[in-house]
């Protein structure tokens, strides 16, 4: 679906600084080279299958159809992945490119942290160094996380500038790229940024929606009628869709964080509230205001509380293939406590955004339609965020 | 010719760099007249931007003063062409994308034509992408600047054969600042751009003594300073167009 030069219709491209170019350039050679290597793809397979825990399950949520009473629920179960969430698919990919290109660095952005820890748990693994860039917000927000990536051996440095969140730590893992190149990767999180990375970051997280496919089919015989995940900059998302988006008939519904709503300036919803703009080296939608200047978002989720979304989403808005729906951080909290209470799995505040958004719809569906939610990762570390959000004061 | 060769006539060109708003845009006006006054050949005019990505923290904090106090882009084309009624040398905006993307690129760059404004720097639009600007950019005769990096290498050539205005020769990896020291092998780097076109080169990155902008100049057209510039904004806020152009003047002076 990319055309050579990174294109996702009009979105997507190389908007980056000339120090960056060759880095880029290499970058999608090596890929381009290692992406159909025997031996890559056998050593990443073992790391996906022994080390990260891969497939994932498939899971009936048998309570929660019967509770909400329409359509067949089937959750993706990310949040079983070493780390606890689909960041280490990604991850363990880029690492590994990385080491046969030669490099023995790698440094991260991370929102919810989770990303962070999946870059410093392969790190640690393949004895390379990692820095990860948190927004100093965050690092507040998901204190247990920057204990996690510490412990790791990585070292975490809080972001001040701007907003002092996800975008901020974007901004800073570039301009720490841009210094040190020779030996770094910039092991990006999402499917987001300058190509090939929005591409190479789908490639790795594709398996999602492999495994869906082919672990429905055994169970079903058929393909679901909906496949519904969390979009901050999309990676489980795309990686959920990827391999329907030529099946026409599956309905794939990206869940964006409306914060406190779209109706409002707290928001993260950025195909509901954005326009098309350029920044962090891609073209695709963004929260901006009419100069711009690129708008502070808000939502309960660090990990969706980004302005933008990665080009391909962008694109499949665009010709309509997939749909993008706000929901509220008072949904998502509610889906966090209704998934936790009814099947006894405490999802990501993110996942839980997803969560919601299937409970809104399966009543109306019929009961021999299937519904696959992605639940992106687990929700330990949002647990002490959420009861502050309904007014325990508990600490980690 | 374009009117920014102008600035390189017989001559090392010394541009300094200011940012539009910081702390208001009266001083910025007081700010460029100073430059201006006391030997500056070009002045490169930031638009500030919420997230400037290559920028460090000196810059970055002028771009976060700037849009605090609530400055915007059709602010900025009005103090341009309130300047223009005096200041003759060429002056460029230096932004992001986003900035131009986002109000329109044709808009952008026929007000920029209208005001007086004869190039335009993206630090992030690199070559392979800048059919984005290009066309508008011509049709209203503002020069893209190109920019070439330590990292270029293998680019060099392609980047220089299509350069218009003057090559922006970024001296060290990371983002802008002061640096103590410069250690990229410019001078082989200047090579290969007189190999491959005539238009004049100059480096920026990390320029801030008059010492450092000779040596910069001797092996190149120009030099570039931004954010020893920015610092004495910050640090006098109204009251430093005065320090700014006794700066501009000690480095002008360094390259005579």
């Amino acid at each position: 679906m990319t055309n050579p030069n990174g294109r996702f219709g009009s979105h997507g491209g190389q908007y980056i600084p000339e120090t960056l170019m060759n880095a880029v350039i290499e970058l999608e050679e090596a890929y381009n080279h290692y992406k159909n290597d025997r031996q890559f793809n056998q050593e990443l397979t073992e790391l996906f299958n022994e080390y990260a825990g891969r497939p994932s399950r498939l899971y009936y949520a048998e309570k929660m159809t019967k509770d909400l009473g329409g359509a067949k629920i089937y959750l993706k179960r990310e949040d079983l992945n070493h780390t606890g969430s689909h960041k280490i698919n990604n991850v363990l990919g880029q690492a590994l490119l990385a080491k046969k290109m030669g490099k023995t660095r790698l440094i991260a952005e991370t929102g919810a942290g989770q990303h962070g820890v999946a870059t410093a748990t392969a790190a640690a693994l393949m004895g390379m160094e990692c820095v990860v860039f948190m927004g100093e917000e965050d690092t507040v927000r998901q204190a247990l996380n920057v204990y996690r990536m510490r412990l790791l051996g990585a070292e975490v440095i809080p972001v001040k500038s701007g907003t002092a969140t996800l975008k901020d730590a974007v901004s800073e893992a570039m301009r720490e790229w841009t210094s040190r190149i020779s030996d770094t990767h910039y092991c990006l999180g999402s499917v987001m940024g300058p190509h090939p990375f929005p591409t190479i970051v789908r490639d790795f997280q594709a398996v999602i929606s492999k495994e869906i496919k082919e672990q429905l089919y055994a169970k079903e015989g058929k393909l679901p009628d909906a496949v519904i995940a969390c979009v901050g900059g999309g990676s489980n998302s795309i990686g959920s869709f990827y391999h329907f988006i030529d099946d026409k008939d599956v309905k794939l519904i990206g869940c964006e964080a409306a914060g406190r709503g779209i109706d409002t300036f707290e928001t993260a919803a950025t195909m509901n509230t954005g326009r098309v703009g350029i920044f962090h080296g891609m073209k695709s939608y963004f929260c901006q205001d009419e100069y711009g200047q690129i708008a502070p978002v808000y939502s309960i989720s660090a990990g969706l509380d980004y302005p933008g979304v990665g080009p391909e989403h962008a694109y499949l808005h665009d010709i309509g293939r997939a749909e993008y729906v706000p929901v509220t951080d008072d949904e998502a909290v509610c889906a966090f406590e209704y998934l936790s209470k009814t099947e006894g799995i405490i999802p990501a505040i993110e996942s839980a955004h997803a969560v919601a958004h299937a409970m809104k719809i399966a009543p109306k569906m019929n009961k021999d339609q299937i519904i696959v939610i992605t639940i992106s990762g687990r929700g330990d570390k949002d647990c002490a965020a959420i009861a502050r959000y309904r007014g325990e004061d508990i600490h980690e | 010719m374009s009117n920014i060769q102008s600035a390189f006539e017989n001559k090392k060109a010394f541009i300094a760099f200011i940012t539009c708003g910081d702390p208001d845009l009266e001083t910025t006006a007081a700010a460029v007249r100073a430059a201006a006054e006391n030997g500056a050949d070009l002045i490169e005019l930031g638009i500030p931007f919420s997230d400037p990505t290559a920028e460090g923290p000196v810059i970055q904090g002028a771009n976060v003063r700037a849009l605090q106090g609530g400055v915007t882009t059709d602010q900025i084309f009005a103090l341009v062409k309130e300047l223009r009624s005096d200041v003759k040398v060429p002056m460029v905006f230096m932004t992001y994308s986003n900035v131009v993307f986002s109000y329109g690129t044709e808009r952008f760059l026929s007000t920029c034509h209208d005001i007086g404004i004869d190039g335009l720097i993206l630090p992030d639009l690199p070559f392979e992408e800048k059919e984005e600007f290009q066309p508008a950019c011509r049709k209203y005769g503002v020069d893209l600047i190109s920019l070439i990096a330590p990292t270029s290498e293998n680019r060099i050539a392609m980047i220089a054969k299509e350069a218009e205005g003057f090559l922006y020769i970024v001296s060290s990896l990371g983002v802008t600042g002061t640096r103590s020291e410069i250690s990229t092998d410019l001078a082989s780097i200047v090579d290969i751009v007189r190999q491959n076109t005539d238009i004049p080169c100059a480096i920026g990155f990390g320029i801030s003594t008059p010492e450092q902008a000779k040596k910069m100049a001797d092996i190149s057209d120009g030099a570039i300073v931004g954010s020893a510039i920015i610092k004495l904004l910050e640090k006098y806020g109204k009251a430093a167009p005065e320090y700014v152009g006794a700066y501009v003047k000690s480095m002008k002076d360094a390259l005579r």
